[in-house]
Parts: structure tokens; C-alpha cells; sequence
């Protein structure tokens, strides 16, 4: 019995559209398209990958901060103080408190403490500050922006919902940004999660202006009218149809706005305003190595340099996108 | 224009009232009082702290206390929790010590990114081009205080400046001239440092609009029609380039107050910013109230010239 051969055909069959529609010059999504222009960007690349690095940096010595007892950023090891770089453990210590490979690739903080761990967890709190604060930020943002593009005409007494979100928007511009963050900080009782609400709930104007214009252009286009026409919800039409196409101006403010919160953290460190121990952040180990310039400069040098990195990746792979998603740029670039 | 003057302005002072009262309710209900700063002091009786309170209307009201604070600011009776000094008079002492240096930065800021940004620009993709960029994003990326700390290492070792506070303790008696290149010093280290960021951010503004503004189809009729490319530069391309930059002028005042804090703080500079600071740790209720409404009404006035400023620049803006 011969059974008909059945790879074959199939992959003709999903290959010649594919061809038929690359000779028209369609065959990309608009995702294949922005990772291509993305890709020329070397600048952009580069900080693409370093984010990924830090990324896995940030996870992977989470994990061993938490798990690895010998690892333990808040181990203090007095006999150990101020040793500089690539120095070996002392023998004075006992075994329980011996560091890994009895060795400090960072150097030892004045307590001790063995400066590689505490860089290693300040990794993923820094990021984490940075990625919940945008993500509070970008909740507000495109709810305000939102509302206030799509439900704008509809009354709300004698004004609209439109000019009330963005009257309220102009308010909260006024606010000197970083002299509010410093008040509400200083008078919050300190906890990492107030600094990350508070960087949050200070940023999310101009999210809120992009998505509002985003809405506005696409509300009058074709394909919402065709949703609407459909009878389709309007939460459908909001978060299936118009979220979307909004989202470049949103996603590029986004990444750079993680980088602003990353700085903004380290600010707030060195006014005496940041996280508060026992998390380490690269913010306040750069604050309290201050104090050690002369006698322990890679107190200082290192987490700023860390923070310089990954400021800059962000920063980098934001203009990236910027450049990728401005549709003028592409056509020149190829 | 004088009716959309009059208009925006009535709006503004509206959206300023708004804000006070905003400001007032958030720093008043966050939790902190002036009379728990010393909390631990055993010499701080129950009937002190009440006493305290009483002075300072912290037992009244919300409401009555922004009432208290309206009054006060407006007869210019309002005083510091802190040593009873009028804080109008102390906020205004301060400004004059901020305005040298952010006047200074400013100027170097917008002499130093147009040049910079314009042959950036010009040289699309060149070395020159590709090394600005990453210098500048490098400054963006660096934390302010980090930069500078190590800068004032480097300056003070090489160069033997002086550079914290407004001038050197003891030069007093010294002669004139000592006197004031002592204060020029003093002056030039920090605005140079705050202002490479500033420079960084800038100068890419300029490289994107000059870029924008090329591409235009005038500047390649400009072109056509043979003049020389320094005229196309200058005269066509860099003129409407302009344009976006005269909004931001207006923009730059309200960061005398908040740009400010952390090179104030780094320099040891008695400016606005430092005077927010410790206000904010001494929990001076008046002093940051009036900080945060005069950095608002700053930056209301200054959307509002860059607004004018727009009209008077682009004859295609009509206000109304």
C-alpha cells in the first residue's frame, strides 16, 4: 500500500506563498521589520546585549545571593575589611565564613562584606526598582492617556473627560519631579517599595501624552470604524485594536524611562533617601562608598561604573527602537 | 493675542492655586512632623511636643493650616519651623546664590551642544559623529554625583582649584582680584560639571532637528538653486532648526530649584536646591511649601514664554 508522501507538498504549499509575498515586499510582520532596521543599529546591539548579560547577571546571582549560604551579601567578615580586588580571603576566618574560592573578585566593603555579593544582589534589586517602577508608570500612563483618547468627548459635568485628564496631567508637570520625589521619600517611612511607587506615580505624564495622541490619530482610522461596525466590545477595541498600534511611542519611552528610575534611585541614595538596608542597590553601595574614595576607590568606581552600563544599555537599546519604529529613518536606512 | 494672554494667564494662576493646595494636602498628610524629628530626645515632654504642635498649627485642621500658610506667604509673615527666620526673604538670599551658577551652566550648555550638534549632524555617520553619540549617551547614563566626585579628584589634584562652597574660607582680607578669581573658580568647576550633561542631552536634540530640517525639500531647493552650502546651513537649515529650541528656553527655569539638588549638595553650594534639602530633612513645612509653589509658578511662567516666545519666532503660530 503506498501512502501518498506528505511533507513534501505541505512545505510547498506554506514556501510559495511565503516566496509570492517577499517578491511584494509584505512577507515581514511589522516585528520581523523592526528587528531588521533594529539589527543595522550596532550602537543599539550592543546595549542589547548587555542587557541580556545583566539580565541573566541579575537573576542568576539573585538566585545565588538567596541560596548559596557562603554567598550571603550581609555575611560580615571583620578581619576581611577594605581588601582591594582579586584579593584572597584571610586565614582567619573559619570555614563557615569563608567566601567562595576564598576569594573577593570586588574587593571587601568597611564591614567586610564581600562587595562581588553585594553587587550581585544589588543587580536585581536596581532592576527591579527600575522595571516596577516604569511598569506602575506605564499602568497609570496608558489609563490616563487612554481614557482620555478614546472616551475624550464624552461630558463629565462641564468638562470633558479629555480636558480633566489633561488639565490634570498639566498639574502634575508642574511638580519640580525631583524635589517632590525627595519630600514624599523623606517623609514615607522608608521602604523599597515607596521609592519604586513614588518614582512610579511621579513619571507617568508623558506615557499618558503619547497614548492619548496615539488615540486620537487612530480613533478616526478605517479599521477601528470596522471594529465598531463589527459590534465588537468596546474593551476589545481598546486593548485588541488601538493598544497595539499605540504602543511604539510607549515602548521607547518606556525602556529609557527604566533608565531615568535606575539614576533617580541612586540620586535618592546619595541624599540619604534610598533603599534601605539589608537590600544592597547599586545606588547605596555607591552612596556609602563614597565615603571610602581615598582609601577604597572600587567602592565607589564599581557600582558607578555598573550603574553607567546599565543606564547606557537601556538608554541605547531605546534610541535603537526610537531610530527602528520612526518609519521616515527606515526607508532611509534600507 | 492680548485676550489669549489674559486668558492663559487667569488659567495658570487657577492651575497654580490647584497645585498649592495639591502640594499643601500631600506633604501635610504624609506621615513626619517637625515635632517628631527629635523623637528620641527624652527631654521632649508630651506637653512640649503639644506646645509645639500648637505654634505651629500642626493641631488645627488641614484646611485652617493652608488658610495659615496663604496669609502668612501673603503679608509676609510666614517663618521657618526652623529658626524662625521669614522664609521669603531666606528663599530669596538663596536664589541669588543659585542664579550665578545656573545662569553660567546654562549659557555653556547652549554654546557648547549647538557647534556640537550641528556638525554631528552635518557629518551624519562619520567617526565625529559616532563618537559624539556614544559620549553623550555615556554622559546621560552617568549618575551626576559620580561624575562629579571623580572630576573633582581629577581637578583638584592636577589643577590645585579650589571647589566647594561659594568661596574659599579666609580670602576675606585677601585683595581684589584674588578675591574674585577665587569666586570665578569656584563658580566654573560646577556649572562645567552640571552643565556635560545638560551638553549631552542638548547637543543630541540639535543633531535630530538639524537632521529633520535637512531632509526638508526647501533645504534641497536651497540647494538647487546654487547657493553656497554655508548659507543653506546657516541661513535655511539652522534658522527653522531653531525653532523647537526657543520652546525650550522657556522650560530651562524651573530647574533652578529642582535641577539643582544633588550639585548643590555635591559642592556644598547654599542654593535653592541645598535649602530644599534641609528643609525636607527638618521636616520645614514652610520652606518646602514655598520651594514647591515657587518651582510650580517657575514653570507655569516659563510654558507661558516659550508659548509667547513660539508666536513672536514662527509667524505660522497664531495664538488664540
Amino acid at each position: 500500500m503506498s501512502v501518498p508522501v506528505g511533507p513534501a507538498p505541505a512545505i510547498e504549499a506554506l514556501a510559495a506563498p511565503h516566496a509570492d509575498a517577499e517578491a511584494l515586499g509584505i512577507a515581514e510582520t511589522p516585528a520581523q521589520q523592526l528587528w531588521r532596521t533594529f539589527r543595522k543599529d550596532r550602537l543599539a546591539m550592543l546595549g542589547l546585549y548587555a542587557l541580556c548579560t545583566l539580565l541573566a547577571v541579575a537573576l542568576i546571582g539573585h538566585l545565588l545571593t538567596s541560596w548559596w549560604v557562603l554567598f550571603d551579601p550581609t555575611t560580615v567578615r571583620l578581619p576581611d575589611k577594605l581588601l582591594p580586588p582579586f584579593s584572597t580571603a584571610s586565614s582567619a576566618l573559619s570555614a563557615e565564613l569563608m567566601p567562595p574560592f576564598h576569594a573577593y573578585p570586588f574587593g571587601t566593603d568597611e564591614l567586610g562584606r564581600n562587595v562581588f555579593a553585594r553587587m550581585l544582589q544589588g543587580a536585581f534589586v536596581s532592576l527591579s526598582v527600575g522595571i516596577v517602577a516604569v511598569s506602575i508608570s506605564l499602568g497609570i500612563g496608558i489609563t490616563v492617556g487612554g481614557l482620555a483618547g478614546f472616551y475624550g468627548e464624552r461630558k463629565l459635568g462641564p468638562l470633558s473627560i479629555d480636558s480633566l485628564l489633561m488639565r490634570f496631567t498639566d498639574v502634575v508637570l508642574c511638580f519640580p519631579t525631583f524635589f517632590l520625589i525627595l519630600t514624599v521619600v523623606a517623609l514615607l517611612p522608608p521602604s523599597i517599595y515607596n521609592i519604586m511607587i513614588v518614582i512610579g506615580i511621579t513619571s507617568w505624564m508623558s506615557t499618558a501624552r503619547f497614548v492619548r495622541a496615539e488615540f486620537l490619530a487612530l480613533r478616526e482610522q478605517d479599521f477601528v470604524t470596522a471594529a465598531k461596525a463589527l459590534g465588537l466590545s468596546e474593551g476589545r477595541i481598546i486593548f485588541r485594536h488601538m493598544m497595539p498600534n499605540a504602543m511604539a511611542p510607549v515602548l521607547v519611552s518606556a525602556t529609557i524611562n527604566v533608565a531615568h528610575a535606575i539614576l533617580t534611585e541612586s540620586a535618592l541614595s546619595f541624599l540619604g533617601f534610598g533603599v534601605r538596608p539589608p537590600y544592597a542597590t547599586w545606588g547605596n553601595i555607591l552612596a556609602d562608598g563614597r565615603s571610602y574614595i581615598f582609601d577604597a576607590p572600587w567602592l565607589f568606581l564599581i557600582p558607578g561604573a555598573a550603574i553607567l552600563l546599565v543606564v547606557l544599555a537601556f538608554n541605547l537599546v531605546g534610541e535603537g527602537l526610537r531610530d527602528a519604529l520612526n518609519p521616515k529613518l527606515r526607508k532611509r536606512v534600507g | 493675542m492680548w485676550r489669549f494672554l489674559a486668558r492663559t494667564i487667569v488659567q495658570r494662576l487657577l492651575l497654580l492655586v490647584v497645585i498649592s493646595i495639591v502640594s499643601h494636602t500631600v506633604i501635610h498628610l504624609a506621615p513626619g512632623e517637625p515635632s517628631e524629628v527629635d523623637a528620641m530626645n527624652p527631654m521632649m515632654k508630651a506637653e512640649d511636643v503639644a506646645r509645639i504642635r500648637k505654634s505651629f498649627h500642626l493641631d488645627e485642621p488641614i484646611y485652617l493650616q493652608y488658610v495659615h500658610w496663604v496669609k502668612d506667604l501673603a503679608t509676609g509673615e510666614l517663618k521657618s519651623f526652623r529658626d524662625g527666620l521669614p522664609v521669603v526673604p531666606k528663599i530669596w538670599q538663596r536664589f541669588l546664590n543659585s542664579l550665578p551658577l545656573f545662569l553660567c551652566t546654562t549659557v555653556i550648555v547652549w554654546t557648547a551642544s549647538f557647534p556640537i550638534g550641528i556638525h554631528a549632524a552635518l557629518k551624519r555617520g562619520s567617526r565625529y559623529d559616532r563618537s559624539t553619540t556614544f559620549v553623550a549617551y555615556t554622559l546621560i547614563s552617568i549618575p551626576g554625583f559620580f561624575l562629579s566626585y571623580v572630576l573633582i579628584l581629577w581637578v583638584v589634584r592636577i589643577f590645585q582649584l579650589p571647589v566647594i562652597g561659594l568661596a574659599t574660607f579666609g580670602t576675606e582680607r585677601a585683595n581684589g582680584a584674588v578675591r574674585v578669581m577665587d569666586r570665578v573658580w569656584h563658580l566654573a568647576i560646577p556649572s562645567i560639571m552640571s552643565a556635560l550633561t545638560g551638553i549631552a542631552v542638548l547637543s543630541r536634540y540639535v543633531r535630530a532637528q538639524m537632521l529633520e530640517v535637512l531632509g526638508q525639500d526647501y533645504v534641497r531647493t536651497a540647494r538647487a538653486k546654487g547657493l553656497d552650502e554655508d548659507h543653506v546651513v546657516y541661513g535655511h537649515a539652522l534658522r527653522n532648526a531653531l525653532l523647537p529650541f526657543v520652546t525650550m528656553f522657556g522650560l530651562l527655569l524651573p530647574g533652578l530649584i529642582s535641577g539643582s539638588v544633588i550639585f548643590e549638595q555635591v559642592f556644598a553650594w547654599p542654593g535653592l536646591g541645598l535649602l530644599g534639602y534641609e528643609a525636607i530633612l527638618a521636616r520645614d513645612f514652610p520652606v518646602i511649601l514655598t520651594l514647591n509653589f515657587v518651582a510650580a509658578a517657575l514653570t507655569l511662567f516659563g510654558i507661558l514664554l516659550s508659548d509667547i516666545l513660539y508666536a513672536l519666532v514662527d509667524p505660522r503660530i497664531r495664538l488664540q
